[in-house]
């Protein structure tokens, strides 16, 4: 029953990374290389249109946790209570921004809201990327200092650094070298998957530069990516035991490569819609490799004294999860209706489209 | 310690009243929508259309808001109340997980249909997808109030030796006793405040002579809305709600009603009157005795037990904020009464649309439905103190152990900044 939740949960999630992510991604390329007002226009409005019925997979998944895994959702959010507070920060301050921009005429008005949605977009992917190194790095559980804990064994709390930048200490910070590499994989990836999005989704004059970028971005991923896998070595030994004890692990680090490798051909990849695939690929891959890799494990902790937060120690009781079931299944099967008739009716170019916002 | 909790509660508050001040108005536009839509369909007057189109433009940027201040309130069960959450979150969390899956996402999936679809789907699909919103919107506040009924009048629970709440009867969350009366009074409260926006455009377009025949059409579908949720806000809902308390909550409904003194017989209505904290009395009070006694139980002389009956740490902690909020509310609805009826009794007459000084008194009277939404909602929620969960849970053993009060104040600015920035 706890597995059927965290796989399930870990889904939702998913697909509000490929969901919001482009939206994320398309304000990253925006702040980057839309010169002109037109594109600068139909990007906001690929993003605008879309954020809001995107970010209801976040609810969904913060809902779901909350129900199947108190104490994990107690100790997370109470954990990393400044860096959620500030991605909360974020995520209204943007809205707030795609929301304004078109209520003047002012060109200084909308460059404001611009940089703002630009800007916030850029620091969200870093945030998302920056809390899943955290995750695996694993944090000091029961805040130990010198093998006392000063709290329960499943609560701690983090500065958002600590002045060493190391994960290796006995207190890691939010941020610390490691985090911000996971965090730059973030960004990077989500403007991949932005810049195929604006691709896909309008007909802005620097979609054939995009490619380009996206070859140039797709390199330094790869870059990021072997990086990455070095130091987490470092920083967790055991980081890749789950994948050599149950080798069927191994399709997501497959799916990872799939997107990774496909999107070098970006120039050669003729449908729009492929190249958009393979860079959810890569998002999807991406955060399952690193749920496979710590499961069942959902907290490692970095002291002694105090065991890792699993699936199993965090859960709700039996009986709930089991009606949750019930009622979850027939949720599930009405999102993917809901779904498949949204995306019917909302496909195709939106520049061509008369949305009369 | 004190300090802790009280930056968290009033980041609460503060971030809760933000929230809700989107979601009063959606939930009651969605059913004005679906009835405009609904008159289109059956008089096929290009009128109606337009103005179901209107409104859901004025849905759709208030539903952008509430998602947006919505976020944060989910997130901070988990950050500042960490220990609430993760007592009750076997429990709760159901009600506000069903709420993501069953109304969000059918509010924000139909929302999009609805505003680009029209010439897609034909109109009866159209008005369907309306429909779905207006579920969807409902839907959530039944699920929100299901999660508030819970915290008010625990029902189906079964606490462990951990002091861990776990479920145990997942149909009693929804049969709570607890939970219909309000879901009811809450919903047609927010219709009032949709009514008393759209009437209120009306008048405006009447006064400024722009759009006039938006202007009538508005104004009466208001003006009719409004009164006849403001009544049935008074009665039977909100009457019902006050029983409710009196029998589950007694010290509260002591508060509210500011009675320090329990009386030997029937208890009296007190219509003006100041808490003084100090000797225990209502200064300056003006007060007809029995009628509470009646309008609570039926009997004239029943006696209700005064806040002299509890201890000091079962009653709510701030008194006289309690009380002022229910006669604010109750105060408001019984001027909303007033001022629709008169307003209906002219539009019977076809005199209303030239009475300037109803129409202005209507344009400005936007604001209350708000302060009594709110003011109602400050009543439950300090009327609950000083617990969480009501009798089982205190108000300061659900707060996050780990994060400190300056950290608190340190969001609690942020907050306060953003809301600024919006304005
Ligand atoms: C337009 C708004 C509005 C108006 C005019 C009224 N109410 Fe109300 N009231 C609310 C809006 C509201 C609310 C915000 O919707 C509440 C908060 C919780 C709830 O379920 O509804 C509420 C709660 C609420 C409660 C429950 C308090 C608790 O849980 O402790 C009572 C006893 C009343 N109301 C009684 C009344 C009476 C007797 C009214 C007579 C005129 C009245 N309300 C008018
Ligand atoms: C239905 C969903 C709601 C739930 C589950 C809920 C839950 C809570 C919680 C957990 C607290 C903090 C602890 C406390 O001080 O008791 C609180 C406080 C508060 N809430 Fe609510 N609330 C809900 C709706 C609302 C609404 C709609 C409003 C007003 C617009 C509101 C107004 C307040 C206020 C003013 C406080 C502070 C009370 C105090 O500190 O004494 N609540 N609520
Ligand atoms: C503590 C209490 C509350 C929490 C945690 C909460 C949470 C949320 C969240 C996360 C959203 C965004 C949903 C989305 O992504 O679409 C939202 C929106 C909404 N909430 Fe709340 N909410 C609370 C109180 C309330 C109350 C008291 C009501 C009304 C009874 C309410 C009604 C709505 C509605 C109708 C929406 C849809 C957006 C809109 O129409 O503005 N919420 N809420």
């Amino acid at each position: 029953m706890e597995l059927f939740w965290y796989i399930a949960i870990g889904i939702v999630l998913a697909v509000f990374f490929v969901l919001d992510g482009y939206d994320f991604g398309a304000g990253i390329i925006h702040l980057f290389f839309a010169k002109e007002e037109k594109d600068k226009e139909v990007i906001t409005k690929s993003a605008g249109l879309f954020w809001d019925s995107n970010e209801v997979w976040l609810v969904a998944a913060g809902g779901m946790l909350f129900m199947a895994f108190p104490t994990f959702y107690a100790s997370v959010f109470s954990g990393f209570y400044l860096p959620l507070i500030i991605v909360l920060w974020l995520i209204v301050f943007r809205a707030i921004g795609l929301e304004f921009r078109g209520q003047f005429k002012y060109q200084m008005w909308k460059d404001i809201w611009d940089k703002s949605f630009g800007v916030s977009s850029l620091l969200l992917a870093l945030f998302f990327g920056i809390a899943l190194g955290n995750i695996v790095r694993g944090v000091n559980l029961g805040s130990v200092e010198n093998g006392v804990s000063a709290h329960e064994g499943h609560y701690f709390f983090l500065p958002l650094w600590d002045s060493s930048f190391s994960p290796l200490t006995e207190h890691p910070g939010v941020i610390d070298w490691f985090t911000i590499i996971i965090g730059l994989i973030a960004v990077v990836t989500l403007a991949i998957h932005g810049a195929n999005w604006i691709i896909l989704k309008t007909n802005s004059s620097i979609n054939n530069k995009l490619k380009g970028v996206i070859f140039k971005l797709n390199i330094a991923l790869a870059v990021l990516t072997v990086f990455s896998l070095i130091v987490w070595q470092y920083v967790n030994p055991n980081s890749l035991d789950n994948f050599s004890e149950k080798p069927y692990l191994m399709v997501f680090p497959v799916i990872y490569l799939t997107g990774l490798i496909g999107l070098f051909f970006i120039k050669k990849i003729k449908k729009d819609s492929h190249a958009f695939a393979l860079s959810s690929l890569l998002i999807i891959g991406g955060i399952a490799s690193s749920l496979a890799s710590l499961f069942p494990v959902i907290l490692p902790s970095v002291n002694d004294v105090h065991e890792h937060l699993t699936i199993y120690n965090t859960s709700a009781s039996e009986y709930g999860l089991s009606v949750a079931l019930t009622w979850g299944i027939i949720g599930f099967a009405l999102i993917v209706v809901y779904f498949i008739i949204q995306k019917r009716l909302m496909s195709g170019k939106i520049d061509n489209m008369d949305y009369g916002h | 310690m004190e300090d802790m909790i009280f930056y968290d509660r009033l980041q609460f508050a503060f971030t809760i009243t933000f929230h809700y001040i989107f979601p009063q108005l959606t939930m009651g536009l969605s059913l004005l929508i679906v009835f405009f839509k609904w008159k289109y369909l059956r008089n096929n007057i290009e009128k109606y259309n337009n103005a179901a189109k209107f409104f859901m433009k004025i849905f759709a940027i208030n539903f952008t808001m509430g998602v947006v201040t919505g976020i944060p309130m989910e997130f901070q069960f988990g950050t500042n109340w960490a220990k609430f959450s993760e007592l009750t979150g076997g429990i709760i969390g159901q009600t506000l997980a069903m709420e993501g899956m069953f109304s969000f996402f059918l509010e924000s999936s139909f929302l999009a249909l609805f505003i680009f679809g029209e010439k897609l789907m034909g109109q009866k699909l159209h008005f369907l997808t309306g429909f779905l919103v207006f579920l969807g919107s409902w839907a959530s506040g039944w699920f929100i109030l299901a999660t508030n009924a819970w915290m008010q009048h625990p029902v189906g629970y079964e606490i462990l030796d951990n002091g861990k709440f776990v479920l145990e009867n997942f149909s009693a969350l929804f049969s709570n006793p607890w939970l219909l009366p309000a879901f009811l009074h809450n919903q047609l409260a927010s219709v009032v405040t949709s009514s008393f926006v759209v009437a209120s455009i009306g008048a405006f377009y009447i006064l400024r002579d722009k759009h006039s025949e938006y202007g009538r059409l508005f104004l009466k579908t208001g003006v009719i809305f409004g009164l006849v949720s403001s009544v049935l806000v008074a009665f039977p809902t909100g009457d019902w709600n006050a029983k409710n308390v009196a029998k589950h909550q007694p010290g509260a409904f002591a508060a509210m009603e500011g009675i320090f003194e329990t009386e030997h017989a029937g208890a009296e209505i007190v219509l003006i009157g100041q808490p003084n904290m100090v000797d225990k009395k209502l200064d300056n009070k003006i007060a007809v005795p029995n009628i509470l006694s009646f309008l609570t139980y039926q009997e004239w002389d029943r006696q209700i037990p005064g806040m002299d009956q509890f201890e000091e740490d079962e009653l709510p902690d701030n008194i006289p904020a309690l009380y002022y909020s229910y006669h604010i509310m109750v105060g408001l609805g019984t001027i909303f009464i007033g001022v629709m009826a008169l307003a209906l009794f002219f539009l019977w007459r076809k005199k209303l649309y030239t009475i300037k000084p109803l129409l202005w008194t209507i344009l400005f009277l936007v604001p209350f439905p708000y302060i009594a939404n709110l003011t109602g909602w400050y009543t439950a929620e300090l009327g609950r103190q000083p617990y969480l969960v009501y009798g089982l849970l205190r108000t300061s053993d659900g707060i996050s152990p780990t994060v400190s009060s300056g950290n608190t104040l340190f969001t609690l600015l942020g907050f306060v900044l953003l809301l600024y920035i919006c304005y």
